[in-house]
């Protein structure tokens, strides 16, 4: 039977021992407190002439547009493979899954590396790139590369467990009505795996917000290019402290607002309790 | 439309090979894992077969070999009502109807025209607004059953419809599914022995992917060969060798009885009239093989005696065993001590202490027992 929803539950007890709240709390303050220390040190004063600065909204309108169009990226090839990890069976399946979730625990900075000798100008694909006049390498698109190559297994991860999760029966059921894969990919498995989709382009957006490694490797730090808002604020530390303070805060700020306005807990779906069968026999 | 196949699949070990006739309606029964979901999984195109061929109405629906051919199961014209309704939680009851009539190519219109009809055959179109979230199983099972029959299968397919419903619900949907059964060609796979009654013309027994009993539901049930068979009409059934009027069985010796053929209907007594039907028993087991022939003694558990000693005098079967198990059935206990079942009283349970592990004699009389040709 599927879980009931909370607030229907009809067994009080929890088996979580006291202590392990205890624990849980120390992780929470560890990751909150850092926040309210950043927050302390804002010199609010000179805050929004601090944001409003012509560097600081260059960066913060390139970090925004780069983010968006590296979760766009993201989900264009993130779907089909998650799709294909989730529901076909080949060989290699196992390594090819291993390797593409590589960006998670490979350093940034590697993955800009990567990235600058393949995509560079004198990289694999790039000497043929340079040929045909384009030339990718600190560019505005070397910055949304770098951030999807490092946010794509995040979507991948996500909507791989959501497609696991949600089975195949409704989509062998769709078939049986006569609907072709298409169809049943559009109509039936995309709006079952919304919410995991959702929370998976959530995480790369944010994922591509905080891009910094890759992205000074791959793309350098050109204003207006390429100069993206965590790397404006790397450079501003050096010089200008209380700059690098607003500008932590405003990326955090915007991040916990998409946060906030799209994801959503892992949740089932709230189930009404059994009405009583109207009809008679 | 006619439904031939032959087909095995190693990988579930499956063989089987049977046909559906127009406007008949096949159960498949058989105990867990026998292959009956695999049957209706191959028919749907959800399972591929390592050989074998399908035709339905003559079109074909796989034929292994070179060269080969497969249709998908969105092509087959198959379809299919699992035990949980799945219905497609975020689409509303009608556009799930309308779903496969809008699959098919039909304008939103029409679609929304045919879920409607359908939704009005299973009493289900004050329904129609409603997500699948907010409907009981029965209701759910219902709507189910409208989506499956609004693409106007070739065949459909029913893999234990009724088996995620509560008993009050089960009636309703059976009588339903009797009604739109009703010259359409189907497969139910069940467990009760009331659906195949009810829906079904004839009954295939499946036991190890194989078919290992077939023919009309009333004669299965009088005349069952296997074991599964007799447990569904409620039958003790022992297996051995023809001998004149009995039959001789490796484990209980010479099991007397009549032979079944001289009277036909009251053969099996008991779990006939039980299940309410006694007639259209084939004459084809009037006449018994030659003595050494595979033979069957089946009897009812309401026929059988319990006694902790064995009883003297009359000519009566006497069977030592150890009960297994005991379950209240109706007004009386069922006892069962291996594959063999008695209906006796409460009272005579308490009288004779009967317990699991008790060791008694199961006792019957040669009238009540029906011997057949296996």
């Amino acid at each position: 039977m599927p879980a009931l929803a909370p607030r229907n539950r009809p067994w009080q007890y929890q088996a979580v021992p006291r202590w392990v709240y205890v624990v849980a709390a120390a992780g929470a303050l560890f990751v909150l407190v850092p926040l309210v220390g950043m927050v302390a040190k804002v010199n609010w004063g000179k805050f929004i002439p601090l944001i409003t600065s012509p560097s600081s909204l260059d960066a913060l309108l390139l970090s925004l547009k780069t983010a968006s169009a590296s979760t766009a990226l993201c989900i264009i090839f993130g779907v089909p493979l998650a799709l294909v990890l989730a529901r076909a069976q080949f060989p290699g399946q196992r390594i090819l899954r291993a390797l593409i979730l590589l960006p998670l625990v490979v350093p940034p900075v590697v993955g800009g590396l990567a990235l600058l000798y393949t995509f560079g100008r004198e990289g694999l694909v790039g000497r043929s790139l340079t040929v045909l006049g384009i030339d990718i390498a600190f560019s505005t698109t070397a910055v949304v590369m770098a951030q999807a190559f490092v946010a794509l297994p995040f979507l991948v991860l996500s909507l791989e467990g959501t497609l696991r999760t949600a089975g195949q029966k409704y989509e062998a059921v769709a078939a049986t009505l006569g609907a072709r894969p298409s169809t049943v990919l559009r109509r039936i498995t995309v709006p079952l795996v919304l919410p995991g989709l959702l929370s998976g382009a959530v995480l790369s957006f944010a994922r591509s917000l905080g891009e910094f490694g890759a992205t000074l490797t791959f793309a350098g730090s050109l204003q207006g290019v390429t100069r993206t808002l965590p790397l404006e604020i790397y450079l501003q530390r050096e010089t200008d402290p209380d700059a690098a303070v607003a500008l932590s805060f405003l990326l955090i700020a915007v991040a916990v607002v998409v946060v906030a306005l799209t994801y959503r807990a892992p949740q089932q779906p709230a189930r009404v309790p059994e009405p009583t069968e109207a009809a008679a026999p | 439309m006619t439904l031939e196949v032959d087909a095995t699949v190693a990988g579930r070990r499956l063989d089987i090979s049977l046909r559906v006739g127009a406007a008949e309606t096949v159960a498949v029964m058989g105990p867990n894992g026998a292959g009956k979901s695999s049957v209706v999984q191959l028919l749907a195109g959800l399972l591929r077969p390592d050989a074998g061929h399908a035709t339905l109405g003559g079109r074909t629906l796989f034929r292994t070999g070179s060269p080969g051919q497969w249709l998908p199961p969105h092509a087959r014209g198959v379809g299919l009502l699992a035990q949980e309704p799945l219905l497609f939680p975020h689409l509303s009851v009608l556009d799930n109807v309308a779903f496969g009539p809008r699959s098919q190519g039909g304008s939103r219109a029409a679609a929304a025209a045919a879920a409607r009809h359908w939704l009005g055959a299973v009493d289900a179109l004050q329904l129609a607004g409603r997500k699948p979230g907010q409907l009981s199983g029965g209701q759910a099972q219902r709507v189910a059953l409208a989506r499956s029959l609004a693409t106007e299968p070739e065949l459909l397919l029913l893999d234990e419809p009724m088996a995620a419903l509560d008993i009050d619900t089960a009636p309703f949907l059976r009588s339903l599914l009797k009604r739109v059964l009703a010259g359409r060609s189907a497969v139910i796979v069940t467990h009760h022995v009331l659906d195949a009654l009810m829906l079904a013309d004839r009954i295939i027994v499946m036991d190890r992917g194989r078919i290992v009993e077939e023919g009309p539901t009333a004669a299965i049930l009088a005349h069952p060969r296997s074991g599964f068979a007799a447990s569904l009409a409620g039958l003790n059934v022992l297996t051995g060798s023809l001998s004149g009027t009995g039959v001789v069985t490796p484990d209980a010796g010479l099991v007397a009885g009549r032979l079944a053929g001289a009277f036909a209907d009251g053969a099996a007594g008991g779990g006939v009239a039980a299940v309410g039907r006694a007639q259209g028993l084939g004459p084809s087991y009037a006449a018994p093989g030659p003595g050494g022939a595979d033979g069957m003694a089946a009897f009812p558990p309401s026929a059988v005696s319990v006694f902790l000693a064995p009883p003297q005098g009359s000519p009566r079967n006497c069977f030592p065993v150890t009960v297994t198990e005991l379950e209240p059935l109706g007004d009386h206990i069922r006892v069962r001590a291996g594959r063999l079942a008695a209906d006796i009283s409460p009272a005579a349970t308490a009288e004779l202490r009967l317990a699991p592990g008790a060791r008694v004699f199961f006792v019957v009389k040669a009238a009540e027992v029906a011997i057949y040709p296996a």
